[in-house]
């Protein structure tokens, strides 16, 4: 990507005319698209190396930025999985000490989930994907989401620093509760939580200002005949996840301030009167439970913040990579609205078992049943674009079909959690665990894989290496289904999880030794196989395979820029003009087997085109 | 060759998952309460999404093999079947459906406390585990949080007449009466915990400043662990007790050696007059 400027790509506002026609009619009455609504927008021209590549207020490199310190974070919470298995399958090494056991819990766990996986989908590939998918120059508010990077890397920063604080790390557990995340008897219960909490308001403060310019430049810099229903599902997940994130968030936050208050000014929104450890504390009439309502009403939703852009990616690779149009567009749009909306009616089912009220059983139970509908539906549409495909086994792909599974698996677990009943021996115990890293750990990670390996040419003009691809493809998917697929037979047991030592109990009728010991040893594999894809990274953008343009065939528009990568600007001089979706592939009657969404009617006449 | 790889991995992991399922020798104790149907619930539940899951797997590795990658050929194009579409959703409505009911009637069960169930309080403070049964009059008296000290571990009110024969269980082990239903009052001084015995099935958080409960029926006798499940700190994992379900006379035998808190009290203030007489010696 280069940053002089050669197109003059400055809005001009007298484009549109007052009678609404745009400057380019076109003369054919088949390629009539409706005008434009909305002028250009200002574009930000940096003019030093700083504002280009550091302070960047262009979302391709703003997206890069949030991948790059998402990874980062993200190894860290790789490293501290590797110990806290170490621990659990050898407990003789005498690794860990109980407080930094718990420590690690909760560290890898926000990291992962929060620091990772919505910073990665929302922050990275949103920044990446949305301006060049609809069409448009930029972000509608550059400098705005310049500033999200920056409050998300001080988040970050903030979150590191707990490590060095007296008392350490919060080892509150990812979900905070209190009492226990701000008392004497949990690790890091002063410092090390208020540093949580800071970071956590700072994430969501950060965040807003990039999901306002998500939301923002999805309605309104779409370009010319880009309709809601031409957007790639791509678009549409994390458009979607977006708006959940934009109610969401406020519910963590406010939590958050609560619990800090708790913490430092000793109020009690959710402490009532407690004797820890033999010694009164002054608090009184607060509530536990109010905290999980607010921390789940977040965190529900959350698990669709992040599972919603890789339903959107997924279907493009699979679409893409079978050469065939999705199945079912217009019910994977309403699947991933309906999700996204029922999402917000089923947070307390996990908290079946909080001592809420027991009648709250019923509805969330049913809610959550509701929610496996639409889910199904978009599993079906995934599987029927397969039937009758041109299925090219590419790496993508690869990872795309593994997801599937690996999400078919996760999804089905969560019917056991999601019926009351059956959640009542289940819960807290290590099915929980597996089901959630299959569903919401797994799933995820395999389709950002398979998004780097599809949009690496994109932003490096080179392939990632093959060879390397496979191994990492081939031990990451069947290695982590080796993992957790055992784990649901521990929480069979009924193994609780949050176990620094699960010795042998009478509970369990077979010592667990063997299994624990089976899945760290799996668990290291998989982790090491990660630095391999890294190092596939760092070769590849040096020294990979020059990429042709536009490489897989696809019709969105981020492979039709007039360069790869995409300069500043995106379109060069003109932004493109869109006169179908994105799926036209294997159209009857058309030369190739795809249609780029830039092709108008009439340099296609004979094709039969179903929608468009 | 690449599809016909992935066509078998995919079949593999359908095929491995379910002989897993039948050679794991990881599986859960035998039921010891009433909540039998809690097992059910969950083989329904882990049979038909097997079914589901094994289906895609084949479904996907069919597609897989039979659809790869030919250069001459085209995709079939299909972008929308309503009828299909429609037929799959109402076919998931009811498969959700069947699976939801017998949950929700199992779970109707579970909250509804019968009359005739013996109200046993389990005290729970970080990391350990108290209990406080009824005296004659089968009531337990009331507490308060701010009377918990040494002397009143329960905090129970002094001069409340059903709180003066509540029996007060010395240590963390418990006995439960065979086929007697037994409501469990939870309590907690600090911070949350959660009074879990995996052969009982049920479970339910502690939580502080509130006493939640859940009620089971012991169908075995037998000496079981009790588990802490929901986290509590750095000890949690430690936090384990026992209970024994007893035959009657066991059970009788073992509750006459409980004292009661009219006792209790004597005794302590029999041993400060005691530490006293020695301080002053």
């Amino acid at each position: 990507m280069h940053d002089d400027n050669e197109y003059k790509i400055e809005a001009k506002s007298d484009n549109v005319s007052d009678v609404g026609t745009f400057e380019s009619v076109t003369t054919s009455d088949v390629d009539y698209l409706p005008p434009k609504e909305i002028p250009d927008q200002d574009l930000y021209h940096s003019h030093s190396w700083w504002t280009t590549y550091v302070f960047s207020q262009d979302a391709k490199y703003i997206g890069i930025q949030y991948a790059f310190t998402a990874i980062g974070t993200g190894l860290l919470g790789l490293i501290l999985s590797w110990l806290m298995r170490m621990q659990i399958a050898f407990p003789g090494l005498g690794l860990l000490e109980p407080a930094a056991y718990y420590q690690f819990v909760t560290m890898h766990g926000m990291i992962m989930v929060v620091y990772l996986l919505t910073a990665l989908f929302l922050g990275g590939f949103g920044n990446l994907l949305i301006p060049l998918m609809c069409g448009s120059r930029d972000m509608a508010f550059p400098y705005v989401n310049m500033l999200s990077y920056w409050m998300f890397l001080i988040a970050v920063i903030v979150l590191l620093a707990s490590f060095f604080v007296p008392g350490g790390p919060t080892g509150a557990g990812w979900t905070l509760y209190p009492p226990q995340a701000i008392t004497a008897g949990t690790a890091g219960s002063n410092a090390g939580i208020t540093l949580m909490l800071i970071s956590l308001v700072l994430f969501v403060a950060g965040f807003t200002m990039g999901g306002l310019n998500y939301i923002v430049t999805t309605l309104q810099y779409r370009t010319q005949g880009m309709t809601l229903m031409r957007l790639p599902l791509t678009v549409w997940g994390i458009f979607t996840a977006t708006v959940l994130a934009m109610f969401a968030f406020p519910a963590l936050l406010v939590g958050c301030i609560m619990m800090t208050l708790d913490n430092v000014l000793g109020t009690s929104f959710f402490m009532p009167t407690i004797i820890s450890m033999g010694e009164k504390l002054g608090t009184e009439g607060g509530s536990p439970i109010l905290f999980q309502h607010l921390f789940w009403f977040f965190g529900h939703p959350e698990v669709y913040i992040v599972a919603l852009p890789a339903f959107g990616i997924v279907s493009d690779l699979i679409s893409i990579h079978s050469r065939k149009t999705i199945f079912g567009y217009r019910m994977m749009v309403w699947a991933i609205v309906g999700i996204g909306a029922l999402s917000f009616f089923v947070w307390a089912h996990h908290m079946y078992v909080s001592g809420m009220s027991p009648w709250f059983g019923y509805f969330f139970a049913t809610t959550t049943l509701i929610i496996a509908v639409p889910t199904a539906i978009k599993v079906y549409n995934w599987i029927l674009t397969l039937w009758k495909g041109n299925i090219q086994l590419t790496l993508p792909m690869l990872f795309a079909l593994a997801f599937v599974v690996t999400f078919v698996n996760g999804g089905l677990t969560g019917i056991f959690l999601g019926n009351v009943t059956v959640d009542v021996p289940l819960s807290d115990t290590y099915f929980v665990v597996a089901h959630f890293h299959m569903v919401m750990g797994i799933a995820p990670i395999l389709v950002i894989f398979g998004a780097i390996y599809h949009w690496f040419p994109l932003i490096t003009g080179r392939m990632l290496d093959e060879g390397m691809g496979r191994i990492h493809f081939w031990v990451t998917f069947i290695g982590s289904y080796l993992i957790y697929f055992p784990m649901h037979y521990q929480g069979f047991v009924g193994v609780p999880r949050r176990y620094f030592e699960i010795y042998d109990s009478p509970y369990m009728s077979v010592s667990g030794l063997s299994l624990n010991a089976f899945i760290t040893v799996a668990a290291l594999i998989v982790g090491a196989t990660q630095l391999l894809f890294l190092y596939n990274l760092i070769f590849s953008a040096r020294a990979g395979k020059k990429a042709e343009k536009n490489p897989w065939k696809a019709n969105s528009l981020e492979w039709l820029t007039p360069e790869m990568p995409p300069g500043h600007g995106n379109f060069g001089k003109e932004l493109p003009k869109v006169y179908r979706w994105a799926y036209d592939f294997g159209v009857p009657g058309a030369k190739e087997d795809y249609i780029p969404q830039t092709t108008p009617p009439s340099a296609v006449v004979g094709s039969k085109v179903e929608k468009s | 060759m690449l599809a016909l790889i992935f066509a078998h991995v995919l079949v593999l992991i359908a095929v491995g998952s379910v002989i897993f399922h039948f050679w794991s020798p990881w599986w859960w104790t035998e039921v010891a309460s009433n909540w039998g149907g809690m097992d059910d619930t969950i083989l329904l539940t882990f049979w038909i999404t097997g079914v589901v899951f094994v289906a895609i797997c084949f479904f996907m590795a069919y597609c897989v093999w039979k659809f790869r990658y030919q250069k001459n050929r085209r995709s079939d194009y299909n972008p929308e079947n309503k009828k299909l579409e429609f037929h799959l959703t109402w076919l998931t409505a009811v498969g959700v459906a069947a699976l939801l009911a017998p949950g929700l009637i199992v779970w109707n069960d579970y909250v509804t406390v019968p009359k005739n169930a013996v109200k046993i309080e389990v005290l729970a403070y970080q990391w350990d585990w108290k209990y406080r049964l009824p005296g004659e009059d089968g009531i337990l008296g009331k507490t308060d949080i701010n009377l918990v000290n040494d002397e009143n571990p329960f905090g129970l009110i002094q001069g409340d007449k059903n709180g003066m024969d509540d029996l007060l269980v010395d240590g963390n082990e418990l006995h439960l009466q065979i086929n007697k239903p037994v409501k469990f009052e939870l309590r907690s001084l600090d911070v949350l915990h959660n009074f879990y015995v995996p052969q009982f099935r049920g479970k339910m958080d502690i939580v502080p400043g509130m006493i939640t409960y859940y009620w089971i029926e012991p169908t075995r006798t037998g000496d079981f662990e009790i588990l802490c499940a929901e986290y509590c700190g750095t000890g949690h994992y430690a936090m384990r007790g026992r209970v024994f379900v007893d035959e009657k006379n066991d059970y009788d035998n073992w509750m006459a050696k409980q004292i009661t808190f009219e006792k209790f009290l004597a005794k302590n203030s029999k041993e400060k007059i005691k530490t006293i007489k020695l301080a002053k010696n």
